[in-house]
This record gives C-alpha cells, structure tokens and sequence, in this order.
C-alpha cells in the first residue's frame, strides 16, 4: 500500500477518512499527554491542507523564501556549525541561538520528519516551519518552559495559520498558574499578537546566511517589537 | 507406520538444514525462490524474520493496549474460548509458543486453579467425616499444590516481548508454573514428546516457515499431544468481510500511529492477516504435519478461528 505512492522518504500515504481519524486521535491524544509531541505533530499535518499552501505561496513569491524553497536547506546538527556559531559576538543570531540550545537543552534534531504531507513540497515547509520553530523561540527572547511556548504558539499562530498552532495557543494555557495566565494576557499575548500581524513572514528568512546578524537588526527588519521586560 | 514416518520427517529435517532454501522449497512444492511476503511487501526469507522481530521489538510495550484498542477488548474473549476449549486438568504440561505478554499462560493457570480448586472441595467434601485435625493436615498438603503440577512454558523470539510478559507476570501475581524460555517456533529448543498441550495465539501469522513450526509442534508434543492454534482468518461473508477491511484498513493503522507511535507496524499487521492461508489451508498444512482430527472453530464469521490437532 505505500511503496507505490511514497512521494518522499518516510511519506505515508493516507485516504481522507484517514486523515480525518488521525486529526481527531492526535488531537486528543496531545491533549491527554502532553509529552506526546509526536501528535502535536502529526495534528499539524492533517490539519494543514490550507495553512501549508498558503504559507508555501507566500514563500515562493519573495525572493528570500523562493530561494529556500529552490534550495531546501535543513537545520539539524550536522549542517551547524557549531564552533563557529559560538565563536560570533554576543548579540548575533548564531550567538544567540546556540546559547537558547545550550540553556534550554534543546537540539534541532528532535523535529519529527514530516509524514502524512501529501506533496512533496508542502513537507519540506512544514519541516521549515518545524525545524525553524527554535529560533522564533531567539528571536522573541522565549525559554522553552510552559509560557514561553504559548507564547510562541501565539506569534506562529498569527504568522502561519496552521490550526495545530491556533489549538496550541488556545489550549496551552489551561495547565498555566494564575499569576503566569496574568502575565501572560495582559503582556505577552497582546505583544505577541501585535509582532505577529506586524511582521513579514518568518519564514521567507534564510536565516542560515544571517548568524553574524544582531538579533535586534534581524527582529526590527522582521517587524517584531521589542519583548516586554517581564520574566518568563 | 509411525516409525517410517518420523524416520522420513526426520531425514527431511535433516536435508533442509544442509540444502539450499529455494532447492528444498521446490522439491516441497512451496513458492520457489527466497522471495516472502511481509505484509504486501516483498522480501527475503531472512528480511522478513528481521522485519518481523523489529515490529514486535517497537510494539510490545504498547501491545496489550493496543490489542484491547483494536480489537475493542474482544481478544479477551477469544482467548478465553481457546483455554476454555483446551479444557486442561491439572498436572496439564502446556507449551505457549510465541506466547509473548503472557496472555494464553495466566489464563491457563486460572484456568487450572479453578478446576483443583473444584476437586479439592469434592475431596473435602469426602471428608467430612475426618477430625479437624486431619483436615487441617490435608489442607497443608495441598497448600502447595494449587496447581497440580501443571506448568505452561512461554517460549517467545522476541526478548522485548517476553520481557513485557515477565513484568507482567510479576504485576499480576503469577509465580508459579511459570517459566519462560526465548525460542524460535521454528526451531524449539526442547526435547521430542514432552508437552502435552501446544498452543499458538496470534503467533503463526508472523513465522516465517509456517511448515518448520508445525512439525515442531508435532515433534515436542506427547503422543495424544494436542495442538491448538488461535489466529486471524479469512471472513467468507462479502458484506462483513467489506466492513472488515474498511475497518482493519482505515482504522487501524490509525490507531497504531494514535496509541504506539507507530502506523508501519499495525499496517504490517492487517497486510499479514490478509496475507495468512485461510482455514481449510491451514487445516491442510496441520495435516501435513502429521496431525490427526484436525479441526477448525471460526469466531466471530471467520475474523478469528481456532485450529485444533491431535499427535496420535
């Protein structure tokens, strides 16, 4: 059943009733064990039939993300390198975003390959969405704890459309404490909303060719505002 | 007569083990070349027992959910029919081949309790007439003794599965007459006529020479041995059997990927039902093996059905 219509390593082909099962099992599966990001994933993938071609026009039309698409560059540890990204000054992105994988304990291997993407192109933009999804955590100053990702849901959200971001921000904040929930509706939310709308899409950056750049520069071309001083 | 044919069998054995697989396969009348079927993929003899040992590897910490998720808890009851069908008494020898989690063992040991249960309050009753010390002293005795000295062997290939069942085991309180040996159906690691009962729930499907493991069934059994096989089979009713592959298709997979993390192992899984011989296939290659009074008992139209045999 799936060798015959593999369009891409790892590819497995589904019927729409398929679909529709996996969107509805992972999303409560996510819901009931958080620690299954494996779901979070693959409610993504089923869900994204209108996200993902929208997200992959908006890249082929700027000049940036048409070369992305042509070039399909993967972030993962044996494409970094990581002597040189430490050695930047403080500041620049490559700096920046190996001291969020050092202090978080984070590596870009852990994205999930993309599997039930049934075109070939619109699995490299969500592995682009996934593989990226750390440095909006850089760019937006956001730890990987609870809030820190809601608040990341939130911007990608607003950025992308994917209904697995919309879910994620939606849902993310019920195992929040109050004084995080407050912190988090009357400051972050609303900055992160307001960047989100403001911003060109994150996406269209190849941010491989711009580690020597200072975040601020990267963030003010971008269009994201500056986070608000609050601790997450 | 009996003598000839073991002798024959055992010269067989023999060949295969020093011959060539496609020359023997052949000369069986079996499909030529090293050419197997997993699932509906196809592959090597030796990529399909790989294959095979890694699915089992990946699912057996889920398998029990997962068996309760797919088949809505009905295994459950399959599996009773089979020991219940068995009929053991105690002092029973039971083999459970590619008995993995342990399921078929722990009901057969409830199994056998309940019955020397029965017989040592039919002995009580006998005894009514003793002193209360001598009943006392007879429940000693027997204290020790509340299985009869019935044992189940669980032989499985797979260590992540036995494992599992070991846990299990532990978990559930079941102590003694259990042992569990790592052993490939297709080659036991056990003596000729020792057991009395040979069991194989949900295994048969996943060994690869489906032909070796019958005839060591027929071998480690006792002369009046019964061999007893639980497995999926081919549903003949045309409506049933389209809901059948809807939901064995569409479904179940899904669940896989949902519950365990893994769609390819449960999609192996409905390619192999499909891929297994149907009943009176099965029935014939039981035969073959030198079985006699074999028989068939479908469950549920044919979604599951039970093979029975006896060493005579």
């Amino acid at each position: 059943m799936e060798g015959w219509h593999q369009l891409y390593p790892g590819h497995i082909p589904t019927s729409p009733l398929q679909k529709a099962l996996l969107a509805a099992g992972s999303a409560v599966m996510a819901l009931y064990d958080p620690y299954r990001h494996d779901m979070v994933a693959v409610f993504g993938e089923t869900t994204g039939c209108l996200a993902l071609p929208n997200l992959r026009d908006k890249m082929r039309n700027h000049p940036e993300g048409y070369r992305i698409l042509q070039e399909r560059p993967r972030i993962r540890l044996s494409t970094l390198d990581m002597a040189r990204l430490q050695g930047l000054p403080d500041g620049s992105l490559g700096r920046e975003y190996v001291r969020f994988l050092e202090d978080n304990k984070v590596s870009p291997d852990t994205r999930m390959p993309a599997k039930f993407v049934d075109d070939e192109e619109l699995a490299y933009v969500i592995q682009r969405y996934r593989e990226v999804h750390d440095l909006m955590h850089t760019l937006l100053g956001m730890p990987t704890n609870m809030l820190g990702e809601v608040v990341v849901k939130w911007f990608e959200a607003i950025q992308t459309g994917l209904p697995m971001c919309v879910l994620g921000a939606a849902f993310g904040p019920v195992r929040l404490s109050t004084r995080k929930l407050q912190v988090l509706a009357t400051e972050l939310v609303p900055w992160a909303i307001r960047s989100g709308l403001n911003a060109s899409c994150v996406l269209n950056v190849y941010y491989e060719q711009r580690w020597e750049q200072p975040v601020e520069s990267l963030r003010e071309e971008l269009g994201i505002f500056p986070p608000p001083a609050v601790r997450v | 007569m009996a003598a000839v044919r073991l002798w024959r069998w055992r010269c067989r054995c023999r060949a295969l083990l020093s011959r060539p697989a496609g020359a023997v396969r052949a000369q069986r009348g079996l499909a030529a070349g090293p050419e197997m079927h997993f699932g509906f993929q196809t592959v090597t003899e030796e990529e399909r027992r790989e294959k095979i040992y890694q699915v089992f590897e990946t699912v057996a910490k889920k398998y029990d959910v997962m068996n309760d998720s797919m088949t809505l808890g009905i295994h459950r009851v399959w599996k009773d029919i089979l020991v219940h069908k068995m009929n053991p008494c105690p002092g029973t020898l039971l083999l459970d081949v590619a008995g993995g989690t342990g399921d078929i063992a722990f009901r057969f040991i409830n199994y056998v309790r309940s019955v020397r249960q029965r017989q040592l309050q039919r002995k009580l009753k006998h005894n009514q007439n003793l002193s209360w010390q001598e009943i006392f002293e007879s429940y000693q005795e027997d204290k020790f003794n509340s299985l009869g000295d019935s044992q189940v062997v669980v032989c499985d290939i797979n260590r992540e599965m036995l494992k599992v069942g070991k846990q299990k085991a532990q978990r559930l309180g079941y102590s003694e007459g259990l042992s569990w040996v790592l052993g490939n159906a297709e080659e036991l690691p056990f003596d000729d006529d020792k057991f009395d009962v040979y069991t194989i729930a949900f295994g048969i499907r996943n060994v690869t020479r489906i032909d070796l493991a019958l005839q060591e069934a027929y071998r480690v059994l006792k002369p009046g041995g019964r061999f007893l096989c639980l497995e999926f089979s081919h549903v003949s009713n045309p409506l049933l059997s389209r809901l059948y592959d809807l939901y064995s298709f569409q479904v179940i997979p899904v669940l896989g990927e949902v519950i365990a993390g893994d769609w390819r192992s449960y999609q192996y899984l409905v390619e192999s039902i499909r891929q297994f011989p149907p009943q009176e296939e099965l029935k014939a290659m039981i035969e073959d093996a030198g079985f006699f009074k074999v028989d068939y008992e479908n469950l549920n139209f044919g979604i599951v059905a039970i093979h029975s045999g006896f060493k005579l």
